[in-house]
């Protein structure tokens, strides 16, 4: 699992990162690098960009400027290397499926088409399941655990796939006490491998106890850095201040007009 | 309808001259009473499209089949206020199938609609075929309600048809302010104090009453066009609720006269199909040539703005030459713009024709020069890039490499005020983050005298 | 006695091949796609038979699924462009398809074998007569008869339906439950949108000749739906689709012979009345527990 080149490249470095919804900017010239090994929190009030930060790096919602890298090469190139852990509000959780099945889905971005898991696959999300303390329940439907549970399942799911870079869309949102000691346990134990996490986060008063580095976001990057350096008073204050009017007006205005288009053609 | 021709025969045009002449009493009366279904329909249609339920029309139109059936069978009569009572209940039963299955079982909204569509159109089939195999009079028009037949309409249900449709476009106009708002938002209408569910009822029997008196003139299956196209043409025209329901039962209205006649005109033809193709055919019109939303208006508009940004590219790229050279040369070759931002010469060359013809540069064998009025403007566009840089780099804290990119954009939008705006917020306005200075001299006095 | 064997073996095939697409549509959310391109595949018929004048099975299977792809792309086209809700788009584009269709077979009634009510209820009790011939050439009645033409239809569709889902289950469960995670998974989620219309615009088109272009909108949905309500996983959801989709056939077929009714609208029914003896049974076992649970 250990990447010679990944000495030199960072596991995930954002260039001029712009995103919209409709016509809104939602995020206009994210540019940051992140370092290996480490815990990495996104935070910022709500609707400031942070999941769709999240999404627009994962190529799951369009970007309009810039770019994420991921060890120096494009998304297509190592997709299998990042797991993507979504929010639980965007799962269907009536679908019939159960807990062992999601797990192996994490598998599936590896297999062929015509290929059936294999053996070591199934080994591989016991493992996963084991892990989060679900083998009890792996034959459960999904629509029959907790609210905590179902956060371990998708954690064991992304574990499965066996990346080197986990990106997670709120993961301690809504869960019990024990699921969260658990996540903070799978944390270290994947950092003890030299893997890499990143979190949107909305609690403030654990941000500095659980992650190793912050990015503060609102509509735009704030600051990006070890816990120490940059969660102070005065990057807060800017992120949970409001946003510059002018900026969001304008870009709102070139969205609308298509100018960024028109200027590219010519 | 064998050997379908494009002329038609001359007796077309006799029986088209007969069916205007309305020699015949009924067709004037068939007429009114589809143009009044249409616009009913349409404006009906409307509030259910706003309240997020585009395809309830059809749903609803497939669930009278059943009660029309089950009437006939009760009744064996097809007086039309049976047929329509009948099929009002059905109607209705589907109306709250469709609420019930989301809301108390794992149905999702969307399935929940085609079943309740197709479970309620097998029934009406199967009575029908049941009732087609019984010895009883007067069937035999049963079936003509599946795709509608202006022709087969009996005086009671035209006048039916008007008292239904009257009603409908009064409660509308009567209850229109309500209706509205719980179609904008239906929390805010309950904060307000509006019994929203009794409107909503009421509204759920207005579109249920619409859809079923439609059956006889468009059919079960097509129902659906006629209450989500109208309102789906119309939005492209206004942006005002009151100007799209009138526009929509305009359409609604039109789209009717047509159907109607070809009904007419050739009476094996079921109208429903005729209604909906003609629908179809306003709704691409307004999509392409809506006055403002229309793609066609939309298109011009980029093309306009694409000529606008590279007219004033060009006309920045010759200040920064002039600043180049300190403003003593003053004559510069295509090829001396081209150093400076790469595009085809041919696109150069035609924009500088256009620039030429403003008064903004003047173009000789020397080459080209920009005029006092060009100089003015390529200013000011260098003067709001440069401080658009400086307010990215003091304010979202980017550094200088990243500005320049996004200011080469915002540079062709930023309004006087804008710029006055900024001028005022920045600490410093004298030089742009890459050290260029900020030329300010035309416009210093409304910054407020810095300089 | 032979005829009824023959009827009964299509509306089987035709019913299981539907609840197969089905089970994927109810779960991607896409009934409504359903329904539409059902109704739109009656224009890719009629127009393939005045183009090229045959009912060859390949020609009436391109027709259809150019027709049920192109109302796919154009309901997402128009959602795009014309910033129309996704459903409202949908409803314009099937309409207006279906009407063309519905139009140029009461134009061309002479000379397609078509009229408005097989569009409407299918003709299922007639499919023994129309049969497939081996050999003989150009006379129709010479060589060796093998069975009605719709039978042989809808058992091709059938078998291309199930060996998708065999071999590309685990794709198609992944897309299903959820596009976004199938995405990060560096799935083409494109693709497997347009291969999910195109099953259903072959099934459809098999199914025509037997149910008509609205009742096979009841076999997609509606047997899914009663085994979306009790199954676990999507297996048990494919299977029991199925069996629900068998038991209205059966159902159906004796209540048509009884009442002397279509025998297509019946099988629709009977789905229908079986998902809602489900919900019944399900809002009583509810009901049930809630009972215990406060008993207790």
């Amino acid at each position: 699992m250990t990447n010679t080149h990944s000495k030199k490249f960072p596991p995930l470095s954002v260039n001029n990162l712009s995103m919209r919804y409709h016509h809104k900017p939602v995020l206009t010239d994210v540019s940051f690098e992140i370092p290996e090994g480490k815990t990495i929190a996104i935070v910022g009030p709500n609707g400031a960009g942070k999941s769709t930060l999240l999404k627009g790096i994962m190529g799951l919602e369009p970007i309009m400027d810039g770019e994420a890298r991921f060890f120096g090469e494009p998304l297509t190139h190592k997709r299998l290397a990042i797991a993507y852990v979504p929010q639980r509000e965007e799962i269907d959780w009536d679908f019939p499926i159960n807990v062992f099945d999601v797990v192996l889905m994490g598998r599936h971005g590896q297999l062929k088409l015509w290929q059936r898991p294999s053996a070591i696959d199934r080994e591989i999300a016991q493992h996963a399941l084991e892990d989060l303390g679900m083998w009890d329940y792996k034959d459960r439907q999904i629509s029959e655990l907790s609210g905590g549970q179902q956060q371990r399942v998708f954690l064991a799911r992304a574990l499965a796939q066996k990346a080197s870079l986990y990106l997670m869309d709120e993961p301690f949102a809504g869960v019990d006490v024990s699921t969260e000691k658990t996540i903070i346990e799978l944390f270290k134990t994947l950092k003890a491998q030299g893997k890499t996490i990143i979190c949107v986060h909305h609690d403030l008063n654990t941000v500095g106890e659980y992650f190793d580095w912050i990015i503060f976001i609102n509509a735009r990057l704030i600051a990006a850095g070890p816990v120490h350096t940059v969660l102070t008073k005065e990057n807060l204050n800017k992120t949970y201040g409001g946003r510059l009017s002018l900026l969001n007006d304008l870009t709102e205005t070139m969205y609308r007009t298509q100018l960024n288009k028109a200027h590219d053609q010519e | 309808m064998e050997g379908f021709s494009l002329f038609p025969p001359p007796s077309f045009w006799e029986n088209w001259l007969h069916f205007w002449r309305f020699e015949d009493m009924n067709v004037l009366w068939v007429l009114m009473g589809s143009v009044l279904l249409g616009m009913s329909a349409s404006v009906i249609g409307g509030f259910a499209f706003l309240r997020k339920r585009a395809l309830i029309g059809d749903a609803l139109a497939h669930a009278a089949l059943p009660g029309v059936m089950m009437a006939f069978l009760l009744f064996q009569t097809r007086d039309p206020l049976i047929i329509f009572i009948g099929a009002l209940c059905s109607s209705f039963l589907g109306f709250f199938l469709i609420d019930w299955l989301p809301k108390n079982t794992k149905i999702k909204a969307d399935a929940a609609l085609a079943i309740t569509l197709s479970f309620f159109f097998a029934i009406g089939l199967m009575l029908l075929s049941f009732i087609q195999g019984m010895d009883v009079n007067n069937k035999s028009g049963l079936d003509k309600i599946l795709f509608g037949q202006a022709a087969a309409m009996t005086e009671g249900d035209i006048k039916l048809l008007g008292y239904v449709t009257i009603f409908i476009l009064i409660t509308v106009v009567l209850f229109f302010q309500k209706f509205r708002l719980i179609a904008f938002n239906q929390a805010y209408a309950r904060t307000l104090g509006i019994a929203v569910n009794r409107y909503e009822l009421l509204l759920a029997l207005l579109i249920v009453m619409s859809v079923v008196v439609g059956l006889q003139l468009v059919g079960v299956v097509l129902m659906a066009a006629i209450l989500l196209t109208p309102i789906a043409a119309a939005r492209y025209w206004s942006n005002q609720l009151a100007h799209i329901l009138i526009i929509a039962s305009l359409l609604g209205a039109l789209s009717a006269l047509i159907s109607t006649q070809i009904s007419y005109l050739a009476p094996a033809m079921p109208t429903g199909p005729w209604m909906v193709v003609s629908l179809s055919v306003l709704f691409i019109l307004s999509l392409l040539f809506a006055p403002q939303k229309g793609l066609i208006k939309q298109h011009l508009n980029y093309k306009r703005l694409r000529q606008k940004v590279a007219e004033e590219n060009i006309l920045r790229t010759l200040y920064k030459l002039h600043e180049r050279h300190q403003f003593s040369r003053h004559h510069f070759t295509q090829a001396d713009i081209q150093s400076f931002r790469s595009m085809p010469s041919s696109c150069l060359q035609s924009t500088l024709k256009k620039l030429n013809r403003q008064g903004l540069v003047q173009s000789s064998s020397q080459g080209t020069t920009l005029t006092q009025a060009g100089l003015k403007k390529a200013t000011q566009l260098t003067r709001r890039h440069r401080l658009w840089e400086n307010y990215l780099n003091e304010q979202a804290q980017l550094s200088p490499e990243q500005v320049h990119q996004h200011a080469e954009r915002i540079e062709h939008i930023l309004t006087d005020a804008q710029e006055v705006q900024l001028q005022q917020e920045l600490r410093n306005s004298q030089q742009d983050p890459h050290g260029n200075q900020i030329p300010g001299a035309t416009l210093s006095k409304e910054g407020g005298g810095k300089n | 006695m032979i005829n009824d064997i023959w009827i009964l073996a299509t509306a089987s095939l035709v019913a299981a091949a539907c609840a197969l697409v089905g089970v994927f549509l109810i779960l991607r959310r896409q009934a409504l796609m359903g329904d539409a391109i059902s109704h739109s595949v009656l224009l890719g018929i009629v127009l393939a038979y005045l183009i090229t004048d045959s009912r060859a099975l390949p020609i009436m299977l391109g027709g259809a699924v150019i027709i049920g792809l192109l109302t796919a792309w154009l309901s997402d086209t128009l959602n795009r462009v014309g910033k129309l809700q996704n459903d409202a788009s949908i409803g314009i584009v099937f309409t207006l398809f279906f009407a063309i269709g519905v139009i140029l077979v009461s134009l061309y009634a002479g000379q397609i074998d078509l009229d408005q009510e097989c569009v409407l209820y299918g003709e299922i009790a007639f499919i023994p007569f129309d049969t497939l011939h081996i050999g003989g050439g150009k006379n129709l009645d010479d060589g060796f008869e093998i069975g009605p033409r719709a039978f042989w239809a809808i058992a091709v569709v059938f078998i291309i339906v199930l060996i998708s889902i065999i071999v590309a289950f685990n794709r198609l469960q992944t897309v299903a439950f959820h596009p976004k995670l199938a995405l990060s998974l560096g799935i083409n989620i494109v693709f497997w949108h347009y291969f999910l219309m195109t099953l259903v615009s072959m099934t459809t088109v098999a199914s025509f000749d037997a149910v008509g272009a609205i009742l096979v909108v009841a076999l997609l949905v509606i047997p899914a739906s009663s085994a979306y309500l009790i199954a676990k996983s999507l297996k048990a959801m494919l299977w029991s689709a199925v069996a629900y989709s068998q038991a209205s056939v059966a159902i159906g077929y004796t209540l048509a012979y009884q009442l002397d009714s279509s025998i297509s609208a019946s099988i629709a029914v009977s789905a229908g009345i079986l998902l809602c003896l489900t919900v019944a049974l399900l809002e009583i076992k509810k009901q049930r527990q809630r009972a215990t649970a406060t008993a207790q």
